[in-house]
């Protein structure tokens, strides 16, 4: 998966988890949790979409890495280039 | 419709024991990962402890006094649409105890003026109190507790500890000398926008909850009672339920934690240094309630939804959980709480203590059961003078109750103390296939816990099971 596909489909999870979700004013580099008014419950759903769409197996000391859209795909690129 | 027994296969790959909100949201989501899934209820009625009992016309909620707001967000994720339309605030909370009355939407804004103008709260002291209870999560420090949090921010005041206090006491069971954090993580909960309700009723909550699970695939199979969790070689292999075995590589058990090790799965399962952590758990208080309806044609005035009322001088946890304490909650069911159905009905509810009530012999028991409602009518007058006589059903239920309905340790309404939840938290390492979901560490109990709790547990299993 590109950088591109791997923000995408981030994005696409968290509109699952939320349909207000707007991501227009959205900085790549900042906290999701500020900006986006996530809970530590809406990443566990991240977390569970992931290992769901793409077998993916986060461990919880890695969900800090989660924590903005630059971190996931730095993150989430080694474990998708197959995908 | 769930099910009997024998309608159940030999195999699933999750087997669920137990249908409270904990264990019903584990069903869902486990079922929505594609697994399949077996829930077994010891009971005929699912729910657990949220559930409800109908009598002469009248449908009695057990513990649905209200919720927080994240509900909304939570059953919108995790259940469905029409679960979510049903949650509605309760917007008159009453206080009124020998320090104050007062009548409060329970929200962050009408608090902070009430700190402010009926208790002179400086408002840089509110800001900051809210703003440190907010910031707590659960992974903090706990050696601060709930009273020394308390003397930092409103030293000496017992009123204002009492208006902070005494509403978490009676929605988890906390006390003064519990961790500062179980506190403030609820309290912020509830103070996000107010408490809320489910319209229609505890019953048409698992009506939703069931007919949703049934579209997902979910066995449901009632009057089953697991008698153990087989462990072999270290491993789950399934459940023994009438003297059946049904396998499974996961089974999730929603009874209370101390079953799940003690009665369930046997001290045998586990190593010594974790059942030496399970041994300091302690369960948390249980509760009384009597249950009050009104005749047909009778009605009351509106006086609130939820009351919180008090003849002590102060507030002492201990003194809300004694025998004769002059502490306790009236919930009002005005006829708009169950749209359709007509009927008013009030339900006192008290913590209180297992060991008290279970010490009674037979006849002292019935007749402590009516002096409970002797003097809870009596409290009921103060509000609604001359009640006695629109009153056509009166029952009393008490921690033996409790315990007799969900088997949980001692009657337990809000689970473990906060020791609790680590335990539940690691069951699943010390014995894997076997996990733990449930009201544990005070902050996992109450509907919007065990809900949330069932969705965190949901993912451990999926975790472990595609893992193997
Ligand atoms: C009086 C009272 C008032 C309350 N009021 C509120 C309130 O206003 N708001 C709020 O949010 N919360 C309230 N609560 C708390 C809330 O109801 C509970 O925290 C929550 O419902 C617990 O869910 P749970 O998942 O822990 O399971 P539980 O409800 O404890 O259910 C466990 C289930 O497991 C079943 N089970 C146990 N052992 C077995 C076995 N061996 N085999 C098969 N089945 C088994 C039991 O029958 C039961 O159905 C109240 C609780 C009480 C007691």
């Amino acid at each position: 998966m590109t950088r591109d596909a791997i923000k995408d489909l981030v994005l696409e999870i968290i509109k699952d988890i939320d349909e207000d979700a707007d991501f227009e004013a959205l900085q790549a580099d900042q906290p999701l949790r500020d900006q986006l008014d996530l809970d530590s419950m809406d990443f566990l759903d991240i977390v569970m979409e992931l290992r769901k769409r793409h077998k993916l197996q986060i461990p919880e000391e890695d969900y800090p890495q989660l924590a903005s859209l630059d971190s996931c795909v730095n993150y989430l690129e080694p474990l998708l280039k197959n995908a | 419709m769930p099910f009997s027994l024998d309608k159940a296969a030999a195999s699933y790959d999750v087997i669920v024991i137990g249908s409270g909100l904990g264990g019903l949201t584990s069903a869902k989501r486990l079922s929505y990962c594609g697994y399949k899934v077996l829930l077994l209820e010891f009971h005929h009625q699912l729910g657990g402890l949220a559930t409800w009992f109908k009598r002469n016309g009248h449908i009695f909620d057990i513990s649905l006094h209200g919720f927080p707001y994240g509900m909304v967000k939570t059953c919108k994720k995790y259940w469905t649409k029409e679960i979510t339309e049903s949650i509605v605030q309760l917007k008159n909370i009453v206080f009124d105890n020998p320090q104050f009355s007062l009548k409060t939407t329970f929200d962050r804004i009408d608090f902070t003026a009430l700190l402010n103008k009926k208790f002179k709260i400086p408002q840089p002291v509110i800001d900051r109190f809210f703003a440190t209870v907010a910031g707590m999560n659960f992974y903090d420090d706990q050696t601060m507790t709930t009273r020394e949090l308390f003397e930092e921010f409103f030293p000496g005041r017992t009123d204002v500890h009492r208006l902070l206090m005494e509403p978490i006491t009676y929605a988890n069971g906390s006390t003064l000398d519990d961790p500062a954090i179980t506190y403030g993580i609820v309290f912020s909960n509830f103070m996000n926008k107010g408490v809320f309700t489910f319209e229609g009723g505890t019953d048409k909550l698992i009506r939703l909850m069931t007919e949703d699970l049934e579209r997902n695939g979910v066995m449901i199979c009632t009057n089953a009672k697991v008698d153990r969790i087989v462990v072999e070689k270290g491993k789950v292999r399934g459940v023994e339920v009438n003297g059946r075995v049904i396998t499974a590589p996961a089974v999730v058990s929603n009874s209370g934690i101390t079953n799940t090790i003690y009665d369930l799965a046997g001290r045998e399962a586990f190593t010594s240094d974790f059942l030496e952590q399970a041994d300091a758990i302690r369960v948390n208080n249980s509760s009384c309630q009597v249950y009050i309806g009104l005749k047909k044609d009778a009605d009351i005035e509106d006086r609130g939804d939820l009351l919180f009322t008090s003849s002590a001088p102060v507030f002492d946890s201990a003194e809300l959980l004694d025998m004769q304490t002059h502490s306790k909650t009236f919930s009002v069911y005005y006829p708009k709480t169950r749209p359709g159905h007509d009927r008013y009905a009030i339900v006192a509810s008290m913590n209180s203590r297992y060991e008290d009530w279970n010490r009674l012999s037979p006849v002292a028991y019935e007749s402590e059961k009516q002096a409970l409602i002797a003097r809870t009518l009596i409290d009921l007058n103060r509000y609604f003078p001359g009640v006695n006589d629109k009153i056509d059903w009166l029952e009393a239920a008490t921690p033996k109750t409790f315990n007799r309905y969900t088997l949980h340790t001692h009657g337990t309404s809000f689970g473990t103390k906060f020791e609790g939840l680590a335990v539940s938290r690691s069951i699943f390492k010390e014995v894997p296939g076997l996990f733990h979901v449930g009201s544990v560490g005070i902050i996992m109990s109450g509907w919007l816990g065990a809900i949330n709790y069932g969705v965190i547990v949901a993912n451990d299993v999926d975790s472990y099971i595609r893992s193997i």
